[in-house]
Formats: structure tokens, C-alpha cells, sequence
């Protein structure tokens, strides 16, 4: 009964936040709806016993690509007034995407309603789950039989990472830069010098 | 009715006494933290300290909690009020929820979850937001440019966090904290393989809290007070016990990582006569120290400094020890099992 209450009040905050995220009139508190979407989302992943899967998301989406967005938002320059306008012109793509990932779900469910030995047949099963902690078993899947594509899915953020900062990168001339290396090789011989001042005459 | 008693109120009423027992104890030493630290201060720039209410001063928490709380909240014009009250108080209470993982002593932990280290590094990185959230809803500059430093200086330390933390865990083979400590039961504590983690994680601990030689999310001297310039009585208390909460989080989870938790450091007898939680506070008290002796000692960072630190010293040598330690426990097949 209690998880059932809890599942509900998670739910229900996930799908309220998400609901705020695009009708919320400042950007920033989108964002921050958008923040607790995913806290709460995390807390239905503990709800379904993916408790690595739920703080993953904390430290990833909560923690890193949110604050992101946060300050990327915080930084912009936006007219409220003009983001509002030409929602209707954007609403049949959104409902579009939006029954597209309704119609995959559905899918997803079904295949798993319907066939319920698919998983059995799938070249790397799932541990059991009774024997093993979760952290154990996604590991084991990632980091054995599942390792060539793990290992893409890294290259393939690496090479968006090299990509944004090519595209940002220039060079600027001119700069005042500290050169560490230099700094610390100063010492007092070099860089100090008593001298003897006459009184009336300066250096 | 019985099996409403048993099964759902009886573990409840538990659960809250046990959450009371973690509780008021931190907020004591919290209380106790901002004297210790006025003291310690005090006595290494040769001042007394506050030595007026109550014997040695004992009773100024007090008096500064009743003053905070008898004090006006002022809500500044063409502030995000909703999000300017609920930043200090989600500060607060990210401070205190971290440690239902934290083990106190064999088997006091409220909640021993699996992923133990885990949930300790969410919450630290959620405590960014309280942080952000303040700066911009304040609706002023300084209190803007310090939450933007802070969230820039958070992000950049937790990195190198997240390496250490995976370096110790791969010693240890379980995510679970009680395990962390029960793995240095077995061999050593952390700190003597470890040790140049141990700095980084001290350090990356300092700029995680904002505490000085980093505070320059704060940075008097040029922001005001930063991301807490506009906030008066309660909810600035909310901050500042927050960041001293944050700080005993900060030494506890390197005590449990690092120093081996409630574990004596000999197992001879005069040290196993001690409760394993006198000695696990002793241990979060030498580090709290720690911090307050570097904040009297060390002069602010410059930012461009700070980010060095973070990007091109501690996480280059984080991830190298990480790949050392990985190779070391696979050649010499110390891995856990």
C-alpha cells in the first residue's frame, strides 16, 4: 500500500514538473521543474529496485547536465513575451514527436506483455537479481558482453566533446596569460634588488 | 489493526527516533562547530574569542541562533520569492539527509543501502543548487556572479570527487559504506595506500563546501558576501548551518573512506576499550580542525587558479591514480572479490 502511495506521489510530481516545464512563463524555473522531473524520476527507478540506475541519474542529469542548462539559461538574454509566441505553429511537430515516443513505449511494454520468455532468448541474460546487486549485475553486462558498444557509446561522446570544443576554440592574441612554469621559477636573486637610494638624487 | 501497528506505525516511530538520534546531535555540533571555529581563529590571530555569554563563551551559538531568528526576513524587490526561500532551505536539508548512509559504528546506520557511496556523491552534487538557485533569485549582481562561480567551482571538484571515490572503491569492491569501513578492517585504513588521494579528496572537500581558501563563491572582498548578499534572519542561518553541516558531511565521508570509520587505529587494548563512535567522532573532529586551521592560515584563491587546480592538477592525477590502482590490484590480484 505504501509503495503504491509512493509510486503515485512520484509519479504524480514527475508528470506535474513536467507539465510546468513547458507552460512555466520564466525559462529558469522551467529549468528548475525540469530538475525535479528528473529527481523524481530517479525516485521511481528506486522504486522499481534500480537503485544504481536512480542515483546515476541523480549525479548525471540532477547533478551535472542540469546545472548546466541552468547556467546556460541563467545566462541568456530572453524575451519572455516573444519564447510564448508561435506555439501553435510548433504544436503538430510536438504532438507528432510526442505520439511517436507514446507509440515506442507502447511497444516496449508489449513486447514484454506478450512475450514474456524474449528475455530468455537474448544471447546475455539477466543475472538473477535475488543473488546479485544491481551494481554487479550492470556491470557484468556492460563490461563483458556488451563491452564493444559500451566502449562506442564513449567514443561517440568523446568525439561530440572534441567537436563542441573545435568549434569554440579560437585563438586570441593578446591575452594575458600567467605562465605557471615561469612564476614559480622566479626567486629573489632574480626578481628582487636592494639598492642604495641617495637622499635628492633617484635612481 | 495489529498488523497495522507492527507492519507500518511501530517501524515508522523507529525510523523517526533514529532520524532524531542523527539529527540533533549534528545540529549540537554544528552549534558547536561555529564557536570551535571563532575560537580556534581567535587563538591563532592571538584574540580571545567570544568569551561573554555564558562560561568561555559557551552559550554564543545560542545567542546567535535566538538573535537570527527574532531578526526580520527581508524578501528583496524583483526576487523569485518562491525560489529565494526554498534555496537555503534545500542547502539545509541536502546537508542532513547524506547522512542516513553514513555508518556511525558497526551496524548504527539508518538506511544500509547498496549504493551507499553513491547516494553520498548525489547529494553533495545536488548541493550546488541551493547554492545557484539563491544567487539568481536574489535578483542582484553579486549575489548572481557568486552563484555562477560556485556552480563553476562545484561542478570542476566533483570530478576529481567522483575519481578518488572510485580509486578507494575499486580497493574495496562493494559500493556499500559499512563495506568500505569492514575493508579496512581486514587490511589497512585507505589513508596509508591512498594517501595522495587523501589530499586531493581533503582539498577537493575544502572547494566542494566553499570553505576557504576556495570560498570564492563568498569572496568578501569583491562580491559582498556573494550568493548570500541579500539574506537576512532564518534563511541565511539556513545557509550558514548548512555549510558547516556540509563540512562535518565533508570530514565524515573522508573518515569513512579514508581513516577507516569507527575503527581504532591499533587493535590493542586500551584503544578497542573505546566505543567505536567516540573514535569515529575524534576522527571527523581532526579533520574539522583541519579546515578551520586552513582557513585562519591560507589566503583566498584567485578564480583562474582555482580552475587550474581542479582541471589540470587534480583530475589528471586522480584519473592516473585510478588507472595505477586499477593495474596494481590486477597484476598483483588483490581484487575483490
Amino acid at each position: 500500500m505504501i509503495q503504491a502511495l509512493v509510486f503515485y506521489m512520484f509519479a504524480g510530481i514527475t508528470v506535474a514538473s513536467a507539465v510546468m516545464v513547458i507552460t512555466a512563463r520564466n525559462p529558469v524555473h522551467a529549468v528548475l521543474f525540469l530538475i525535479l522531473a528528473f529527481f523524481n524520476a530517479a525516485g521511481l527507478f528506486l522504486l522499481a529496485g534500480a537503485e544504481f540506475l536512480a542515483m546515476v541519474l541523480v549525479v548525471v542529469y540532477v547533478g551535472a547536465v542540469a546545472v548546466l542548462f541552468l547556467f546556460v539559461v541563467m545566462l541568456l538574454d530572453i524575451n519572455y513575451l516573444k519564447l510564448r509566441e508561435g506555439f501553435l505553429s510548433y504544436l503538430p511537430t510536438g504532438l507528432l514527436v510526442g505520439a511517436i515516443l507514446l507509440a515506442e513505449l507502447a511497444l516496449v511494454v508489449g513486447s514484454w506483455k506478450f512475450a514474456v520468455d524474449a528475455p530468455l532468448s537474448v544471447g546475455s541474460r539477466v543475472p538473477d537479481m535475488a543473488l546479485i546487486s544491481n551494481t554487479d549485475a550492470l556491470g557484468r553486462l556492460i563490461y563483458t558482453d556488451y563491452f564493444y558498444l559500451f566502449q562506442a557509446s564513449g567514443l561517440i561522446l568523446l568525439v561530440a566533446m572534441i567537436g563542441t570544443i573545435l568549434l569554440t576554440l579560437r585563438s586570441r592574441p593578446g591575452v594575458k596569460k600567467q605562465n605557471i612554469a615561469k612564476q614559480n621559477a622566479r626567486n629573489k636573486a632574480s626578481s628582487v634588488e636592494i639598492r642604495k637610494v641617495p637622499s635628492g638624487g633617484g635612481i | 489493526m495489529a498488523e497495522l501497528w507492527t507492519g507500518y506505525v511501530w517501524p515508522t516511530v523507529i525510523i523517526v527516533a533514529e532520524i532524531i538520534a542523527i539529527v540533533l546531535p549534528l545540529l549540537i555540533g554544528v552549534a558547536y562547530l561555529t564557536y570551535a571555529e571563532r575560537k580556534v581563529i581567535g587563538a591563532m590571530q592571538l584574540r580571545k574569542g567570544p568569551n561573554t555569554v555564558g562560561p568561555f563563551g559557551l552559550l554564543q551559538p545560542m545567542a546567535d541562533g535566538a538573535k537570527l531568528f527574532l531578526k526580520e526576513i527581508i524578501i528583496p524587490q524583483g526576487a523569485s520569492k518562491a525560489v529565494f526561500l526554498i534555496a537555503p532551505a534545500l542547502t539545509f536539508t541536502l546537508a542532513l539527509v547524506a547522512w542516513a548512509v553514513i555508518p556511525v559504528n558497526q551496524g548504527w546506520v539508518l538506511a544500509n543501502i547498496n549504493v551507499g557511496v553513491l547516494y553520498l556523491f548525489a547529494i553533495s552534487s545536488l548541493g550546488v543548487y541551493g547554492i545557484i538557485m539563491a544567487g539568481w533569485a536574489s535578483n542582484s549582481k553579486y549575489a548572481f556572479l557568486g552563484g555562477l562561480r560556485s556552480a563553476a567551482q562545484m561542478v570542476s571538484y566533483e570530478v576529481s570527487i567522483g575519481f578518488v571515490m572510485i580509486s578507494v572503491l575499486l580497493c574495496v569492491g562493494s559500493l556499500n559504506l559499512s563495506d568500505v569501513v569492514h575493508a579496512q578492517e581486514k587490511g589497512m585504513w585507505f589513508i596509508i595506500p591512498h594517501f595522495p588521494l587523501f589530499i586531493i579528496f581533503y582539498i577537493s572537500g575544502l572547494a566542494e563546501t566553499n570553505r576557504s581558501p576556495f570560498d570564492l563563491p563568498e569572496g568578501e572582498t569583491e562580491l559582498v558576501a556573494g550568493y548570500m548578499v541579500e539574506y537576512t534572519a532564518m534563511p541565511f542561518a539556513l545557509f550558514f548551518l548548512g555549510e558547516y553541516a556540509n563540512m562535518f558531511l565533508m570530514s565524515a565521508t573522508i573518515t569513512t573512506l579514508f581513516l577507516g570509520g569507527w575503527l581504532p587505529p591499533l587493535h590493542m587494548v586500551p584503544f578497542t576499550w573505546v566505543p567505536g563512535v567516540i573514535w569515529f567522532i575524534l576522527k571527523v573532529c581532526v579533520l574539522l580542525f583541519g579546515m578551520l586551521w586552513v582557513r585562519a592560515t591560507m589566503p583566498r584563491y584567485r578564480y583562474d587558479q582555482l580552475m587550474r587546480l581542479g582541471w589540470k592538477v587534480f583530475l589528471p592525477f586522480s584519473l592516473g591514480w585510478l588507472i595505477l590502482t586499477a593495474g596494481v590490484l590486477e597484476v598483483t590480484g588483490w581484487l575483490p572479490k
